[in-house]
């Protein structure tokens, strides 16, 4: 029988997350170069879309359930994907590198005796070894590393290993092992949303700003061009530290790598920790009075003007095309 | 209660990276070490939990490296922290082999509560904290921005995508510091003359070999140079223009 590799799916509030089909592709991709006998699993209570995994190619699905499990337990989630991962005597654990795929990982890799290659942006194992490639120094150099022990645990970074669709999925085949009273000395209690509305590690489009917005009561600019794109509000770490913005907002070495679609840098110059978090985005705007920032380095286009200035002027040109 | 503060040797995060000659790790030369950023605020919520516990509590600094990660040590002395122990190495350990080395100490100094950075910015690790943690039988909560102990009762909240977790737990517990957890502290004149004549014990710590091999670093694809459209919002609609046409984004 072929070694197994199980894809670790997760659910908040009984929904998988987009970064969890991302996991899937990447396990399937793996179980085909590998010879491995793919498993998705999915800890959780109820799971409204837990049969849209097929889409993406696996049809195995195991779902651990439990109640108390609904909300991540740290101690819980381990125990129970530990027990599994040696009942089945997986040698492969794959997640997503989110909040929880990066606590999680490292749990189950002392639990089962692995190694664990984190935050991985590329997997390739079309040499029947598998060699991994990640960000250090936030992203101002990259490692292809390999890991030496049986058992690998691999956290893959979201929105970087596309999903891919298959044609004519086969049925889901979901089998539930009721989970009773799990390990619950580390639990979550509550969970407060932030005011933000989207999360800028996790937004498809990203406008950040920093000091050349000159005030932090001028970012509501910042906000409304966001908003007219459906993105997310980033910070540079300068408007961070004097306490115009909150740190979950800022874009860079100490703060959240981001690789969204289209990135809008405002009155931002680009200092290389700053640099080391944004610039493998697909596209990148500058707006800043400096034409010889290093910001414009990274740019695809830039405009070389005050931030002040040309931001409402393309809030109101976007609104128009939108609305065309 | 003993508390031990995990603290790692960075290379300063203005650094502009090159590759060294072995292919596998950066070139060090002309490169600024300091305390992982992350640290600071672990020593910090050391020192603040001291305080609150107002008993005899002793902070333990461990690092697990070369002679020059004494100066880190030195730092969160200075800082107030009480002891230092170096669990000293020439070659390179990887992130198991560091927390095996330090959930050994750890274990051997009965430290009941572990503070440690969320990450270190130089291998980006977000997994020592955890494997610690794992090892020694600890519970863990990671990425912590606010942490409160009553008697063996740990409250803490953690960051998450959009939102913060609360999170209940108890000692013995590793936790992670998240910037934002603190305001760490600096070191006054008189704690860095104090932080001089505290002891840093050295320990000589030997790898067990590496599970994780790094079998080459290479730099990113540089990002072909853009365009500057002009200087002022005249050059709106262009820009608009592109990202519609030519990027396709908007």
């Amino acid at each position: 029988m072929a070694n197994k590799i199980l894809a670790v799916l997760e659910q908040r509030e009984g929904i998988l997350k987009r970064s969890a089909f991302e996991v899937v592709s990447a396990a399937r991709n793996l179980a085909e170069q590998l010879n491995l006998e793919p498993e998705v699993v999915v800890v959780g209570y109820d799971v409204s879309n837990i049969e849209e995994i097929v889409t993406y190619g696996l049809n195995k699905i195991v779902h651990l359930k439990s109640a108390d499990l609904a909300d991540y337990s740290s101690s819980g989630y381990k125990e129970t994907i530990t027990n599994y991962a040696k009942e089945t005597d997986a040698d492969y654990i794959i997640l997503s590198n989110t909040a929880l795929g990066k606590d999680l990982a490292p749990r189950i890799a002392v639990g089962i005796d692995a190694g664990c290659m984190i935050d991985c942006i590329n997997l390739d194992a079309s040499s029947g070894e598998l060699i991994a490639t990640r960000p250090v120094y936030a992203g101002k150099a990259l490692i292809d590393i390999k890991c030496n022990s049986a058992k690998k645990v691999i956290t893959i970074r979201p929105n970087v290993i596309k999903t891919k669709p298959v044609e004519n999925p086969a049925s889901p085949n979901v089998i539930v092992k009721e989970i009773t009273s799990p390990n619950l000395k580390t639990r979550v209690i509550e969970f407060k949303k932030s005011e933000g509305k989207l999360d800028v590690a996790e937004a498809d489009i990203v406008v950040s700003g920093g000091r050349g917005m000159k005030a932090p009561e001028n970012f509501h600019l910042i906000e409304e061009l966001a908003e007219s794109l459906g993105g997310a509000v980033g910070a540079s770490r300068a408007v961070v530290d004097a306490g115009w913005r909150p740190h979950r907002e800022q874009v860079g070495q100490t703060g959240k790598t981001v690789s969204p679609t289209l990135y809008i840098a405002c009155g931002i110059s680009g200092a290389v920790q700053h640099l080391a978090g944004m610039s493998s985005s697909k596209y990148i705007v500058a707006i800043n009075k400096d034409k010889d920032a290093p910001i414009f380095t990274v740019a695809d286009y830039g405009i070389a003007g005050d931030a002040l200035e040309v931001i409402p002027a393309l809030i109101d040109e976007i609104k128009k095309v939108k609305s065309n | 209660m003993k508390i031990a503060v995990c603290v790692s040797h960075v290379p300063d995060t203005a650094t502009k990276v090159k590759v060294g000659e072995n292919k596998k790790s950066i070139d060090p030369n002309g490169v600024t070490y300091i305390i992982n950023p992350y640290d600071e605020f672990a020593v910090e919520e050391a020192l603040k939990t001291k305080e609150k516990l107002g008993d005899d509590s002793e902070i333990i600094v461990i690092s697990v490296g070369s002679d020059s990660s004494k100066e880190t040590i030195r730092k969160a002395l200075a800082m107030g922290a009480d002891t230092g122990i170096l669990l000293k190495t020439e070659n390179d350990f990887d992130s198991i082999g560091i927390a095996r080395a330090l959930s050994n100490e750890i274990k051997s100094q009965d430290c009941e509560l572990v503070f440690c950075g969320k990450q270190s910015v130089d291998y980006d690790n977000t997994i020592t904290g955890q494997l610690v943690a794992e090892m020694l039988g600890y519970s863990c909560i990671t990425v912590v921005v606010k942490f409160d102990i009553d008697e063996n009762k740990i409250k803490a909240e953690r960051e998450i995508e959009g939102g913060r977790e609360i999170v209940e737990s108890e000692v013995p517990a590793v936790i992670t510091a998240q910037k934002g957890l603190n305001e760490p502290r600096y070191a006054s004149l008189k704690g860095i003359m104090a932080a001089k004549k505290k002891t840093i014990e050295e320990k000589s710590v030997k790898s067990s070999g590496k599970i994780i091999e790094v079998i080459n670093m290479h730099l990113p694809e540089p990002k072909k140079p853009g365009r500057i459209l002009g200087t002022d919002g005249s050059s709106v609609p262009e820009l608009v223009k592109l990202l519609r046409e030519e990027a396709k984004v908007i």
